[in-house]
């Protein structure tokens, strides 16, 4: 009997896990370039994405991975509301079992919702971001493209700016970078911080000038407007004039730094749009790159044992 | 496994490889007529030296070079669904058209024909070559698809429990190639 | 029916002595304390080498009943109790119906009659409905017998109403019992705010949150002379509240759970719901402020905070869970082997705040071990070590974060009224 394995964090996961991922993802990048994106790896395997929250970035891109490797999809979504109205995901969970999957990709709002799966279900789990928790492939992709870009991970100095307290990314991001021995660094508004998050290893800014100077990569992370409603910040403008890459604050960085973007970019407030069309921003190939390390992941997961 | 299995039998030593591939390439040239639209492309892992050193003997005969790529089957293998692990996916590189090529598939052993099979599958997906053919260092016999290669360094008839151990410089770091077998 | 526990050694908190002596009960009450007694007609106990104590007091347990009965009944909370060790319990209000009204507390007491095993003192709500707007008929509740007023499970936010709440509890002579916590800080938080939070992506409920309310609540028990118990407290700053409060000579009490005084937040770690809590798991620091405030008196009751869900409410993402941990029966062996064994209480201490102290600040005539008293008494075997396993508890929740722990101080017998109702069988 074959252990089922699950991908539920980079927390949780050790260095030469990731490595296999991310060398696995050279050869997937490779079937993605080709013109015909189709090899016929998990001919016979269904895949079902479960959806809890309107996501169709990250869908697409595990529904393409899953079909590249000639996997079956089925698509589940579940509106935010029924979650609320207390639909039972145990019951989903085991409807989704009797329909026979090899893997499950779950988006939820709520953290620790891809953790709860594991325990109903035969099937692999990758969690496709629960709540603020974590959001591993993400976390995988930015490792995957810094590495190509800077040829290796360790020692490079990382710097994450935004909402970190809400940002799953970025808690995928911290651990895998970490691992990989590179120095993080996090910035935002106090009110954005989590608590004792410098525990993690990273170090911890208000100031974003003092925290870009001499990175080697920037990721900017979206701003949400209903923070500023739920009073974690005056105004977008002020937050702009704060927190904001622009040209100007770019500058501090090295002068091969990289700048990422999770997306979807609210262009002229955390990243203004000349840096995000700059020849540095690398944020067009995280979305390509995604795709190849969720086929790396779903090959990885899917295959072997009681077909 | 490798450590229950002895060394019964050396089929072929440094020098024997050598005469074998060179003669290949003869035969490849003459087959096709001269070196137009030939490329070779190597199956991971043993593949890709014995691909290159064709390509090395091609270059010396004829004076032409002759392009090479990389193959990785891995994706393409119909047995992943019952392998307890993932295999590891190296490389795959086929950096020039296959399409109306003449791509001679290169690998050291010719076995059950089911990575050959994959292969041809794989050159597919990238293309629809002219035509394919296949070049082995050995066949062992024991084929369970109708597949055979076109350019063969040695035949030997084996025994199902028995392992051919192609060992090449640039990856085991010795040449030979052995028969291995219990007891 | 009488009955002669023999060769025991009794705690009396009530005469602050531990000391050797047999006990003959009779027609439910103890009639006789003695060495060497011989009774003809009467089953004869051996306790020794276990501890005799008067009957344990849970100032604050959750019974369900009204309107939950798929997580609890009087009659399992009850028998859990029993379990536990407890031959009384304060029921909180948080029914549906809530206890805001004569009518379910004398339905409680009524049911608790008929069907309960041990002897169950409701506390009435506050406010109506608990909601925290108007003030419950608070004299009729303690005519139908409530014993204190709590909105538990909710704080009363507005501070006029728990003012006038206190006031008026004062001129009856009744004690609040608040859960404190400003929602507006805690505002859907599931767990501790802190490095745990963090790493699980989980909102946090600050220490904050709590203390700001027990200074407020501390203030107002001044200016209104009110008898203010602090429910589970959990942080060192609201320990260190409390402490100072009780320097000035103010009437506050406070209890601790069990739980808050053994777990940290690092507990959370898996999502596993039956952690979660409210107030919610704290860190070390907070553990060891609350077992400081025990050993020093500050905090004068060890409560369970009993909050029994139904299995499926609590299988569920952990921001969908209940907050509440089924602790009636794991409560004795926790006091045992995580106070009295480390040396944190005496024996003394830890019984008496389990009896006498409780039964002060609920003005109830319990928790006493003397000749003529009510036959409540609880035995436990310092020397019996077990395993928790919930799928054992004889209540429907079982929601318990020690699973798989061992405790050594077991209750092995529960008497009350002179009757028998548990018996450890292994």
């Amino acid at each position: 009997m074959v252990q089922k394995k699950n991908l539920i964090g980079l927390e949780h996961i050790d260095v030469h896990e990731i490595e296999l991922i991310l060398d696995t993802a050279v050869a997937m990048k490779e079937i993605v370039s080709r013109p015909v994106r189709k090899v016929p790896t998990l001919r016979g395997r269904t895949i079902t994405n479960l959806f809890y929250e309107p996501s169709t970035r990250t869908r697409t891109s595990f529904e393409l991975a899953a079909k590249f490797l000639n996997a079956d999809v089925i698509n589940i979504s579940s509106s935010a509301s029924s979650v609320v109205k207390g639909e039972c995901l145990k019951d989903t969970a085991r409807t989704i079992e009797a329909m026979g999957t090899d893997v499950v990709i779950i988006r939820h709002p709520m953290a620790g919702a891809a953790n709860l799966l594991t325990g109903w279900i035969g099937a692999s789990v990758v969690n496709a971001g629960d709540g603020a928790h974590e959001h591993p492939t993400q976390g995988l992709l930015d490792l995957f493209t810094i590495r190509e870009k800077k040829g290796v991970l360790n020692g490079l100095k990382i710097v994450i700016v935004g909402d970190i307290l809400h940002s799953r990314v970025a808690r995928s991001n911290i651990w895998g970078f970490l691992k990989m021995g590179a120095s993080v660094s996090v910035c935002g508004p106090a009110t954005m911080l989590p608590a004792d998050i410098g525990r993690t290893g990273a170090a911890v800014y208000c100031n974003i000038n003092e925290a870009i100077k001499d990175a080697d990569v920037i990721i900017m992370l979206r701003i949400q407007l209903e923070r500023q409603k739920a009073g974690l910040f005056p105004s977008l403008r002020e937050y702009a004039r704060l927190f904001g890459l622009n040209r100007e604050r770019l500058s501090l960085a090295k002068k091969d730094a990289l700048v990422m973007h999770p997306g979807p970019m609210n262009r002229g407030i955390e990243i203004s749009g000349e840096v995000a069309d700059s020849l540095q921003s690398v944020i067009n190939e995280q979305v390509t790159n995604g795709v190849a390390v969720r086929m790396a992941v779903l090959y990885l997961l899917a295959g072997g044992g009681d077909a | 496994m490798s450590e229950k299995m002895r060394q019964k039998a050396q089929i072929l030593d440094k020098e024997g490889i050598r005469r074998v591939l060179v003669r290949i390439a003869h035969e490849i040239i003459e087959r096709n007529k001269g070196t137009e639209k030939i490329a070779l492309i190597g199956i991971q892992r043993r593949g890709v030296p014995l691909a290159n050193r064709l390509s090395g003997y091609i270059r010396e005969i004829e004076n032409k070079e002759i392009p090479v790529g990389v193959l990785d089957i891995t994706l393409y293998r119909d047995d992943l669904t019952t392998l307890a692990h993932q295999p590891i996916l190296r490389r795959t590189e086929v950096p020039f058209p296959v399409k109306n090529q003449k791509i001679i598939l290169v690998d050291d052993v010719i076995y059950t024909g089911r990575t050959i099979r994959a292969a041809m599958d794989a050159i597919m997906d990238l293309g629809r070559p002219n035509i394919i053919q296949l070049a082995v260092l050995v066949d062992r016999g024991h084929r369970e698809l109708p597949i055979r290669a076109d350019y063969i360094g040695k035949s030997t008839p084996t025994s199902g429990k028995e392992i051919v151990a192609v060992r090449l410089q640039e990856i085991d770091g010795q040449e030979g190639v052995f028969i291995l077998g219990e007891g | 029916m009488k009955l002669l526990i023999k060769g025991g050694t009794l705690i009396s908190p009530d005469q602050k002595k531990i000391f050797s002596a047999d006990v003959l009960i009779a027609d439910g009450k103890i009639a006789v304390l003695s060495n060497n007694l011989e009774t003809d007609g009467a089953v004869i106990i051996d306790a020794a080498g276990k501890l005799v104590l008067p009957g344990l007091i849970d100032l604050h347990a959750h019974l369900r009943e009204p309107g939950f009965e798929d997580s609890e009944t009087i009659a399992t909370g009850t028998m859990a109790a029993a379990r536990g060790g407890f031959t009384s319990l304060a029921c909180m209000p948080n029914t549906d119906p809530v206890a805001d009204n004569s009518s379910v507390i004398a339905f409680i007491l009524k049911k608790a009659r008929q069907e309960g095993k041990v002897n169950v003192f409701p506390i009435g709500a506050i406010t109506v409905g608990s909601k925290g707007e108007e003030l419950a008929e608070m004299a009729g509740l303690k005519e139908a017998g409530a014993v204190a007023f709590s909105d538990d499970g909710r704080c009363v936010s507005n501070a006029a109403i728990m003012f006038r709440a206190m006031q008026y509890a004062r001129m009856i002579n009744m004690p609040v019992i608040d859960h404190c916590e400003d929602t507006s800080l805690s505002d859907r938080g599931a767990m501790h705010e802190g490095y745990y939070s963090t790493l699980l992506g989980l909102k946090g409920i600050p220490a904050a949150a709590e203390e700001v309310i027990i200074a407020r609540d501390l203030i107002l028990a001044g200016d209104t002379g009110c008898r203010l118990h602090i429910a589970h407290v959990s942080t060192a700053g609201s320990v260190q509240l409390i402490r100072q409060a009780k320097d000035r000579g103010l009437k506050v009490t406070a209890e601790a759970t069990p739980h808050h005084f053994t777990l940290t937040d690092r507990e959370v770690a898996g999502y596993d719901t039956s952690a979660k809590v409210n107030p919610p798991l704290r860190t070390q620091e907070d553990v060891n402020a609350v077992r400081q405030g025990l050993r020093d008196g500050t905090i004068d009751v060890i409560a369970t905070d009993h909050a029994p869900h139904a299995r499926e409410k609590k299988e569920v993402e952990f921001d969908n869970a209940p907050f509440g941990i089924s602790g009636l029966e794991t409560a004795v062996g926790l006091v045992w082997t995580e106070l009295v064994n480390t040396g944190i209480l005496s024996p003394l201490d830890a019984v008496e705040k389990m009896t006498t102290n409780p039964a002060r600040i609920l003005g109830i005539s319990k928790g006493i071990l003397a000749e003529g008293a009510d036959a409540d008494l609880t035995v436990i075997d310092p020397a019996l070590t077990e395993k928790v396993d919930p799928a054992r508890f004889v209540s429907k929740g079982r929601n318990n974060p020690f699973a798989g722990r061992m405790l050594a101080g077991i209750p092995v017998l529960t008497i009350v009224g002179g009757k028998i109702v548990f018996e450890y069988a292994g």
